[in-house]
């Protein structure tokens, strides 16, 4: 009887650890024909299909690779779910990670392996020079070595109203250009019977990082954390407290509206609530569906004291990095990929159905020799802030470990400040306080 | 009555047991120990390094003001005794109602039980959309029609109404059928006798039917409290995601927000191991203190 026993014991065992390994053998499939790799990502409903269209097209060009690409949900779903299947050992080859990641993915580094260096190894002709500056370096080490392949970028502008304009009786072909133009124009239209007169999405990522870029002005030391992970934050300048001084004082008057996190006020400026408004060019298609007004899309504005102002803006957006760990076969697989993907073609194609910028040079001349800025401007100019000068030690990007976390302070103490809770220069003071505290906690850690 | 069957064999009752034991260990004592390990590590999310700390993680989430771990305590009691009092009242109030002879009551009962139907998630999408201050109908009748401004992204007190109705509106439902049941069990002839007797209708009540609805009572307080605590993380995801400020940050949101969002696996850790005692707590209040004073 007792024999009896054991074998049901086993039996069992043997069913749960079937269970358990299941997920591990998924892997290990005999290489028959072409080489299939993984690539996770982020993108949602049209931006969701042509990432599908991409890789449809790159499976139909060769015959070698298959590229299989899986959404996986947000941002922070797409990047946890690789942390999770790297720790498993069950890692796609290619993973989508938004810019905020960046620094997180870098130190990772036994988990990932750098494009430059696995394009060498593909023997893949890889010229870094052929993508745009700005954006490149936003991925790449101080020494422009690429770490990973920018994918969906995106940069912030001013969008305003036309017919508001009319209606307030200024000219809807001259938005502001200086921040004292642009306050005089947001009283004006609130002046003229609108709700308010301005709104912006991501105060951190617009009215700090990209404020600071565009002013040519560092966000942190050590080149915004390009040079080391001893940086600090350093944006609590007189520049901006100015800057959040008079926003917080529109407030007061309604002239500003706050309409949430993120990318959650833009419905005030599709409703016509305000005249003007920032937002990524992301947003640009977006725009063009629900608002049923003419718009326009303008530079970000700047304070003309500022010497060297504007410089040029930074990105925002994803990009792709490459897990280790991979046969030598899915390396020249993704490699292969990645040089279809950084074709003048592509990109064009890409940009012109996403609204996301083109990644090389070569993709907005062709898009430009299409014709396609003449009926849709507003790319261009998101295009042109971000080719206005070469970047700068304070302009080529952010590069912070615990990012994240220290949006999430700005992004808090941005709404205590318009609730009255702290003044502006404490507020400030505490965003930087506070998030010099992450960056410490992430340096101990990667130390 | 119940028959006692004793297993021939003794390996055979264990076997039995044994998937069970199996889906137990592995989902819910594997992660807790894992969650109890990492508390005392900081941590590189793709797990290449791991910094022992002690009880760093724990000492700074009492000792850091900029962590907000005391705030959001102390706004997760607050919420969830809001919902706690607000649901149950509401829910006795409108079971004492539907218990009275009306005309289509059974078509009332089956409207007030429906928004337990709706996924937590879904009902504060709906809250949501109604008072959004841009775009919310509600939001626009309160501005236009009575004049109050309605701002639950910067005003910190309409937050926290806002969320506390939107997680109380859901559970009132729940909380219905069970005061529904408890008001049918009440012996009428009671009732009836007080009646005569010539005690009021809030004086029968108080005297008579809230003492007898006190099983009930005790079991809801439980469960809407671990509701409140627990439950609610879809509510805030949705409505406020924690704003404005940290004012709206309940524990549960926190501990995903800082262990998901944010990756910092330590600190999150650190704080479901407190959560995992708060509802051993709750868990031995439960049995010891209530299930022994009350009589189902």
């Amino acid at each position: 009887m007792k024999k009896r026993n054991l074998v049901a014991i086993a039996a069992v065992a043997t069913i749960a650890s079937t269970m358990f390994f299941a997920s591990c053998q998924k892997k290990e499939e005999a290489p028959t024909g072409p080489v299939t790799i993984e690539f996770w990502h982020a993108m949602t409903g049209k931006n969701g299909d042509m990432v599908k269209n991409l890789a449809d097209k790159f499976n139909a060009s060769q015959q070698n690779y298959i590229v299989n690409p899986v959404y996986k949900g947000s941002y922070s779903d797409t990047m946890n779910a690789g942390i999770a299947a790297f720790r498993a050992n069950a890692a796609p080859a290619i993973i989508q990670v938004y810019e905020v990641g960046t620094a997180t993915m870098m130190s990772a580094k036994g988990a990932i392996k750098p494009v430059y260096q696995l394009m060498k190894e593909a023997g893949q002709k890889f010229d870094p020079k052929i993508y745009i500056p700005t954006i490149t370096s936003y991925y790449s080490t101080s020494k422009g070595e690429m770490l990973s392949l920018p994918f969906n970028s995106s940069t912030s502008v001013m969008y305003y109203n036309k017919d508001a304009f009319r209606k307030a009786g200024l000219d809807p072909e001259k938005p502001p250009v200086t921040w004292p133009e642009f306050f005089d124009v947001a009283k004006k239209l609130k002046a003229s019977g609108m709700e308010g007169g301005f709104s912006t999405n991501w105060i951190s990522w617009i009215q700090l990082e990209n404020f600071s870029a565009w002013h040519n002005q560092p966000f942190g030391t050590k080149s915004n954390g390009f040079d080391g992970l001893d940086t600090e934050l350093e944006f609590n300048t007189p520049l901006t407290l100015k800057h959040f001084e008079t926003i917080y004082k529109l407030s007061q008057d309604k002239v500003f509206l706050y309409g949430g996190r993120e990318n959650k006020a833009n419905p005030l400026f599709s409703s016509g609530q305000v005249g003007m408004h920032f937002e990524s060019i992301g947003g640009y298609a977006n725009f063009k569906n629900t608002c049923k007004f003419e718009f326009g899309v303008a530079r970000l504005p700047y304070y003309p004291e500022v010497s060297g102002a504007p410089q040029n803006s930074i990105i925002g957006g994803a990009s792709l990095w490459v897990f280790s760990g991979k046969s030598k076969e899915e390396n020249k697989a993704v490699a292969s990929f990645f040089s279809f993907l950084s074709l003048p073609e592509t990109q064009a194609y890409w940009h012109q159905n996403t609204g996301y910028l083109p990644i090389t040079t070569a993709a907005y001349e062709l898009t430009k020799s299409q014709g396609f800025y003449n009926t849709n401007p507003g790319p261009e100019v998101a295009i042109k802030q971000l080719l206005n000068k070469a970047p700068t030690k304070s302009s080529m990007g952010i590069r912070f470990g615990n990012f994240n976390i220290i949006r999430e302070i700005e992004d808090q103490t941005w709404e205590d400040i318009l609730a009255g809770k702290v003044s502006v220069k404490d507020g400030l003071d505490r965003m930087v306080r506070e998030g010099n505290a992450k960056l410490r906690e992430f340096e101990q850690l990667n130390k | 009555m119940v028959q006692q069957y004793e297993f021939k064999t003794k390996g055979l009752p264990y076997l039995l047991v044994l998937p069970q034991m199996v889906i137990v260990f592995v989902f819910f004592f594997w992660p807790s120990l894992q969650g109890l390990w990492q508390s005392f590590f900081l941590q590189d999310p793709f797990g290449g390094r791991l910094l022992f700390v002690g009880l760093d993680n724990y000492t700074r989430l009492f000792t850091d003001p900029s962590y907000g771990y005391g705030e959001s305590f102390r706004i997760s009691i607050a919420f969830a005794a809001a919902v706690t009092l607000l649901a149950m009242s509401i829910a006795l109030f409108l079971a004492t109602q539907a218990n009275k002879k009306i005309r289509f009551a059974s078509f009332y009962k089956t409207m007030m039980i429906w928004p337990y139907a709706v996924a937590t998630m879904v009902a504060g999408v709906l809250w949501l959309f109604m008072f959004n201050p841009n775009v919310g109908v509600i939001a626009w009748f309160l501005k236009h029609r009575l004049g109050i401004e309605w701002q639950h992204l910067l005003n910190t007190g309409q937050a926290f109404l806002l969320v506390t109705l939107a997680a109380s509106w859901k559970q009132i439902s729940y909380n219905f059928v069970f005061f529904l049941a408890g008001l049918q069990s009440v012996p009428n002839d009671l009732i009836e006798a007080a009646a005569i007797d010539g005690a009021g209708p809030a004086r029968r009540f108080w005297k008579i039917v809230f003492p007898l609805l006190s099983p009930t009572t005790f079991y809801l307080l439980v469960m809407n409290l671990v509701y409140g605590f627990f439950e609610t993380f879809p509510i805030i995801h949705q409505v406020t995601a924690g704003g404005p400020g940290k004012s709206t940050s309940i524990l549960v949101y926190k501990v995903w927000r800082d262990g998901v969002i944010n990756l910092d696996l330590g600190g999150s850790s650190a704080q479901s191991v407190i959560l995992m005692v708060m509802v051993m707590a709750l868990t031995v209040v439960q049995f010891r203190f209530i299930e022994r004073r009350v009589h189902y």
